[in-house]
């Protein structure tokens, strides 16, 4: 990166809802780390009634409305049709998506883009399993469940990536808009569903490593028929992929 | 192939192989209809033992959580006069 060429515009797609001091946070950090990449922030808000908007707008006028761009919609809609409506907005050839609670550090942001450089891959994915990666904040049951969910996961679905449910991506635009059309799934059974879909349409996906700290301010939104819904969508991955 | 093809298929296979063990009776027909005892049970033993090894190896980053703090410090520093990061929620 840097003094290599690297003619690729890369767009961010961070959903929010109710997010407005993390938001500003985020964005800092976006544009602290990358400093030679041509980007742009896209901010999609599900109609937050703590003001997200306001911030994002006292934003733009910080770093420019060409680099950072809001396109809310007017009520909670889902996680899946949020990147599904940023990258209608999108204008790079290459789009990340990142969860804007801080879990997702953007200082890894030049490692998918070096990684994505290297290889040529149509995915790069984070994941927190392999060495230089890990969590912080997760008590022992939240590790056991999410251990066994994996054990699980990669016993049945044999999907080729360590981490299954992380969020932090990048794809090539044209695999994400591909992949994204025949995804059905909600919540983070969604971000399973995205990757083993990938992986068996054949796209080359790299892995880096990220550490995911657990949310920092506002609440965590992991509920106990979470886990029902991972079992279900499991058994919906293996029956339809 | 749908995945779960794949895995009916390896089922499938494995069953007939012990039907055949036990119509040719090559192993004594008691050790043969506890094979699938076996399987069952390290099959079980696999997972746990797989959980187990990644909840023993799950790597953690303490010092990152640090990090973070100083980063949304430096953050709140840079933005206070143009963007409202006062109150946190």
């Amino acid at each position: 990166m840097g003094k290599n060429e690297n003619k690729n515009k890369y767009s961010i797609i961070v959903p929010t809802y109710n997010e407005r001091l993390n938001i500003a946070l985020i964005v800092y950090l976006i544009f602290k780390h990358l400093r030679d990449v041509d980007f742009e922030v896209i901010i999609v808000d599900d109609g937050s009634p703590d003001g997200t908007q306001d911030i994002v707008i006292q934003l733009q006028k910080v770093y420019g409305q060409d680099r950072i761009l809001l396109r809310p919609r007017p009520k909670k809609l889902g996680l899946g049709t949020a990147y599904i409506h940023g990258l209608k907005h999108a204008s790079g050839n290459f789009v990340v998506i990142m969860d804007a609670d801080l879990s997702h550090h953007p200082k890894y942001l030049p490692s998918f883009i070096k990684k994505q450089l290297e290889t040529g891959a149509s995915i790069v994915t984070g994941t927190r399993y392999v060495k230089g990666g890990g969590v912080h904040g997760w008590n022992l049951m939240r590790k056991l469940t999410s251990r066994g969910a994996n054990v699980l996961a990669q016993t049945l679905l044999w999907p080729g990536v360590s981490d299954l449910t992380g969020s932090f991506r990048l794809y090539k635009k044209s695999v994400l808009e591909d992949v994204i059309s025949s995804c059905v799934s909600k919540g983070y059974v969604f971000q399973m569903e995205m990757i083993v879909r990938a992986s068996r349409k054949g796209y080359h996906i790299e892995e880096v490593p990220i550490t995911f700290v657990d949310r920092v301010y506002g609440s965590s939104k992991l509920g106990g028929s979470e886990i029902v819904e991972y079992l279900k969508g499991l058994a919906y991955l293996l029956v339809t992929t | 192939m749908k995945h779960i093809v794949k895995i009916i298929t390896f089922l499938v296979v494995i069953s007939s192989f012990w039907i055949g063990l036990l119509q040719t009776s090559i192993l004594p027909c008691s050790y043969t209809w506890l094979l699938p005892i076996y399987f069952i049970v390290s099959l079980g033993c696999y997972g746990l033992l797989m959980v187990g090894v990644g909840l023993m190896r799950f790597p953690t980053c303490p010092q990152e959580a640090i990090l973070l703090q100083q980063d949304i410090v430096e953050a709140k520093e840079f933005l206070k006069q143009s963007v409202d990061v006062g109150g946190s929620d």
